[in-house]
C-alpha cells in the first residue's frame, strides 16, 4: 500500500493544473470520478476486514459477562447449565460433540468424494463429466433444513436396523457400544447426513485438482503399460494430495459449523462418549445455541455466545490451515 | 508379482504382443476392474441421498402444495387444524433475502473491483483474498450470533426483526458474491481494458462500462448462486427474526417467519394428540405442512440454480 503512495502523489505536484498537464497527469493518476471509485472499492475491500474484526469483536464483548463470571452465578441463572462445572467444563463436551461429529462425517464423506471426483475427471465419458459433476453439485444446493427433514423423518427409521446390526455383531468396538437407540435419532445418522453434505464441496476440490495432473505423467505412466488405476495410484494422488488435505479440510469446517441437521436429527447429551450408535450422548456447539437461543436469558445467551466463540475459534483455525495448505500449491488456482 | 507363464513368443508385433503384455499380470488387471468398480459405486452411493431426498420432498409435499397453502398465514390456526399456510414466510424469506441482496451485492462487487482493477499484487489486496477465503468458512449460526450482538449493542438486547436476519444473511453472502464476481471480472481479456483506456476513458468508467458491461452475465450468476445458498439458511434467522405466525411486511419492526425457520417449527411441533373420532383434526398436519413448505424451499432454491446457469450460457459474450 505504502508503496503506490508517491507514484499516484508524484506525477501530481510538479505540473500545474491545465490542459498540457491534464494529458500528462491521465494514467497513473486518478482523478474525480476515478479518484472516487478507487476509494469506494478500495474502502469495499477494507470493509470486509473491518466486517471480520466485528464479528470476533462484537462475540467476545457479548460473551464477556459468562467468561469473567463465577461458575456458580451461571448455574443459578441458567436452568440448563450444570452444577458445579466452570464455563470450560460446560463446552468442554460440546467442543468434543462438535469435533466427533465433524470428524465421523468426513472419514465417511472423504474416500467417496476422491472416488467421486475420479470417476468425474478420469473414469466418466468426457460428454457426461460435467453433467455428472454438476449434479453433485447440486447436493450442496440443498438447504441444511430439507437435509433435517430428510434425516429426522426418512433416513432415521430405515437405517436404524443398520445400526442394530452393528450394536450386536460389531458392539465391542467402543464406537458401537452402549444400547443401540430404537429411534436412530444418533451421532451416526448425523454423520451420515453431514457426510452427504460436505460431499460436494471436497468432490468440487478434488475434481479441480485431479483435472490439473501434468498430462505427461499419465501419458508416461500408460506408455509404462500401468493400467487406469495404477495411473491414477503413481499420478494423479501423489499429484494431488495436498489438494486432498485441504477439500477435506474445508468440508471438516463445513461440517463443524453445521446446525439444522443436528439440531433435527440428534437425541442431545452432554457427555465424553464414544458411543455412536446410543441416545443421548453428545451434542455439537451450533445445535446447542439453536436449541437454547430463543428461550435464553441475558446471562443464558453470554454463555451461549461464549459457546459460539469457541465454534469460530476452532473453524477459523481449521479454515485457515487449509487455505494455508493450498496457498502452498502456486499452480492450484483454488476452486470453491 | 504372479508367475503366469510369459512364453508365448510374439510372432507378428502388433496385436499378439499386446496379448502377450495384458496376459502377463491377472492380479493387476484384477485391482483396476475392482478399483474401477468402486469408483462407479462412490458415484452411484452419492446420488442415492440426492434421489431419496428429492422423491420424499417431492412425493409428500406435494399433496398440501396449492394455492390456499401458499396464499394464508399460520394465524388462528392450532391443534390439528386441517388449515394454515405459508404466505407469512414466503412475505418474510424474500425481503429478508432481497434485503441481504441489497448489502451484499454493492459490497461484494465492489471489494471484487477492488481485488481485480486496483489491487494486484498489494499487500492489502493479498489480505482481503485471505479473509474472503476465511469468511467463507464461518459457520452460518456464528453470523447469527455476530447480528444479533451487533444489535444488541445498537438498540439493546432482545431487538428481534427481519433486518437483523438481513445482516446476518449479508455477512455470508458477501464472500460467496466477491469470490464468483472476482472469477468473472478475471475473465474480462486486458486487451478490452486497454483499449478503452487509450480511447481516453477515465478508469472508472472503463470499469463501469467495458468490464462490467462484458461479464454482467457471469456476475448475474454469480449473485444468483449466492441468493440460493443464503436463502435456505435456517440457524442465522431462527436467532435474529424469530418466529411469528401472522403477516409482517416491515422489516424493520416485529418477528417475522422464514420459510426455513417455518420448516424447522413445525417438524418440531411434530404430531398433533387428537380425540378419537374427531374427523377434522390431522395428527401429523405439522409434518405435512413442513414438507410441503420444504418442497416449496427446495423448489425457489432449484429454480434460482437453473436461471442462474441459464443466463451464463445464454448471455455469456464470446470471448474466445
Amino acid at each position: 500500500m505504502t508503496s503506490t503512495q508517491p507514484r499516484t502523489a508524484g506525477p501530481t505536484e510538479p505540473v500545474k493544473p491545465g490542459t498540457t498537464a491534464r494529458r500528462l497527469r491521465s494514467g497513473h493518476g486518478d482523478r474525480g470520478g476515478s479518484l472516487a471509485f478507487r476509494w469506494l472499492a478500495t474502502g469495499a475491500g477494507i470493509l470486509i476486514l473491518l466486517i471480520l474484526a466485528a464479528v470476533a469483536v462484537f462475540l467476545v464483548q457479548r460473551a464477556w459477562p459468562a467468561l469473567t463470571a463465577d461458575p456458580s452465578e451461571l448455574s443459578d441463572a441458567i436452568s440448563w447449565f450444570p452444577e458445579d462445572t466452570s464455563l470450560l467444563g460446560f463446552v468442554g463436551p460440546l467442543i468434543f460433540g462438535t469435533l466427533l461429529a465433524a470428524a465421523v462425517s468426513l472419514l465417511l464423506a472423504t474416500p467417496i468424494a476422491i472416488g467421486i471426483a475420479l470417476f468425474t475427471s478420469h473414469y466418466a465419458p468426457r460428454r457426461l463429466a460435467s453433467a455428472l459433476g454438476y449434479v453433485v453439485d447440486l447436493l450442496a444446493a440443498i438447504p441444511s433444513v430439507v437435509y433435517g427433514l430428510w434425516g429426522g423423518l426418512v433416513l432415521s427409521p430405515i437405517v436404524q436396523p443398520v445400526w442394530e446390526f452393528l450394536g450386536t455383531y460389531l458392539g465391542w468396538i467402543p464406537f458401537f457400544g452402549g444400547v443401540v437407540s430404537p429411534t436412530g435419532r444418533v451421532m451416526m445418522t448425523v454423520a451420515v447426513v453431514l457426510a452427504v453434505m460436505i460431499l460436494p464441496i471436497i468432490t468440487a476440490i478434488c475434481r479441480e485438482v485431479f483435472l490439473q495432473t501434468p498430462r505427461l505423467h499419465e501419458e508416461a505412466a500408460l506408455a509404462l503399460g500401468a493400467t487406469q488405476w495404477e495411473v491414477v495410484r503413481m499420478a494423479v494422488l501423489p499429484f494431488a494430495r495436498s489438494g486432498i488435505v485441504s477439500a477435506a479440510m474445508l468440508g471438516l469446517g463445513r461440517a463443524l459449523g453445521e446446525t439444522m441437521a443436528v439440531l433435527m436429527i440428534l437425541s442431545p447429551g452432554f457427555l465424553y462418549s464414544f458411543q455412536l450408535l446410543a441416545a443421548g450422548q453428545q451434542q455439537t456447539i451450533a445445535a446447542n445455541i439453536a436449541a437454547q437461543f430463543p428461550e435464553a436469558n441475558q446471562t443464558g445467551v453470554a454463555t451461549l455466545i461464549a459457546t459460539g466463540l469457541a465454534l469460530f475459534i476452532i473453524t477459523l483455525a481449521v479454515n485457515m490451515a487449509a487455505r494455508a495448505i493450498v496457498a502452498r500449491r502456486k499452480d492450484f488456482s483454488g476452486a470453491n | 508379482m504372479t508367475t503366469t507363464p510369459t512364453s508365448t513368443t510374439p510372432t507378428a508385433a502388433g496385436t499378439s504382443l499386446r496379448e502377450a503384455l495384458q496376459a502377463t499380470d491377472r492380479r493387476r488387471r484384477r485391482t483396476d476392474l475392482t478399483m474401477r468398480v468402486l469408483i462407479i459405486a462412490a458415484f452411484v452411493l452419492a446420488m442415492i441421498p440426492l434421489l431419496s431426498l428429492t422423491w420424499t420432498v417431492v412425493s409428500k409435499g406435494i399433496g398440501r402444495l396449492d394455492s390456499y397453502f401458499l396464499l394464508h398465514s399460520m394465524r388462528g390456526v392450532f391443534g390439528g387444524m386441517d388449515a394454515g399456510g405459508i404466505y407469512h414466510a414466503i412475505i418474510g424469506t424474500l425481503e429478508i433475502t432481497l434485503f441481504a441482496a441489497l448489502i451484499s451485492v454493492p459490497i461484494g462487487l465492489l471489494a471484487a473491483i477492488y481485488l481485480v482493477e486496483y489491487g494486484n499484487g498489494k499487500a492489502l489486496a493479498r489480505l482481503v483474498t485471505f479473509l474472503v477465503d476465511v469468511m467463507t468458512g464461518i459457520p452460518s449460526i456464528v453470523a447469527g450470533l455476530f447480528a444479533y450482538a451487533l444489535f444488541a449493542l445498537i438498540l439493546g438486547p432482545g431487538a428481534k426483526f427481519g433486518a437483523i436476519g438481513s445482516v446476518a444473511l449479508s455477512v455470508l453472502m458477501i464472500p460467496v458474491v466477491i469470490r464468483s464476481s472476482e472469477e468473472m471480472l478475471r475473465l474480462v481479456p486486458n486487451e478490452l481494458r486497454e483499449a478503452s483506456l487509450a480511447l481516453g476513458v477515465p478508469r472508472w468508467l472503463t470499469i463501469i462500462k467495458v468490464v462490467l458491461r462484458t461479464s454482467v452475465a457471469g456476475l448475474t450468476t454469480g449473485v444468483m448462486l449466492a441468493i440460493a445458498r443464503v436463502i435456505g439458511e435456517t440457524a442465522p434467522l431462527l436467532l435474529t427474526v424469530g418466529v411469528v405466525d401472522s403477516i409482517n411486511f416491515n422489516l424493520f419492526e416485529g418477528r417475522m417467519m422464514t420459510l426455513p425457520v417455518y420448516v424447522y417449527r413445525q417438524y418440531a411441533q411434530g404430531l398433533v394428540p387428537c380425540t378419537d373420532g374427531d374427523a377434522s383434526c390431522i395428527p401429523d398436519i405439522n409434518l405435512q405442512r413442513a414438507w410441503a413448505a420444504a418442497l416449496t424451499l427446495f423448489l425457489i432454491v432449484m429454480v434460482l440454480n437453473l436461471i442462474g446457469r441459464l443466463v451464463t450460457r445464454l448471455f455469456a459474450p464470446k470471448i474466445r
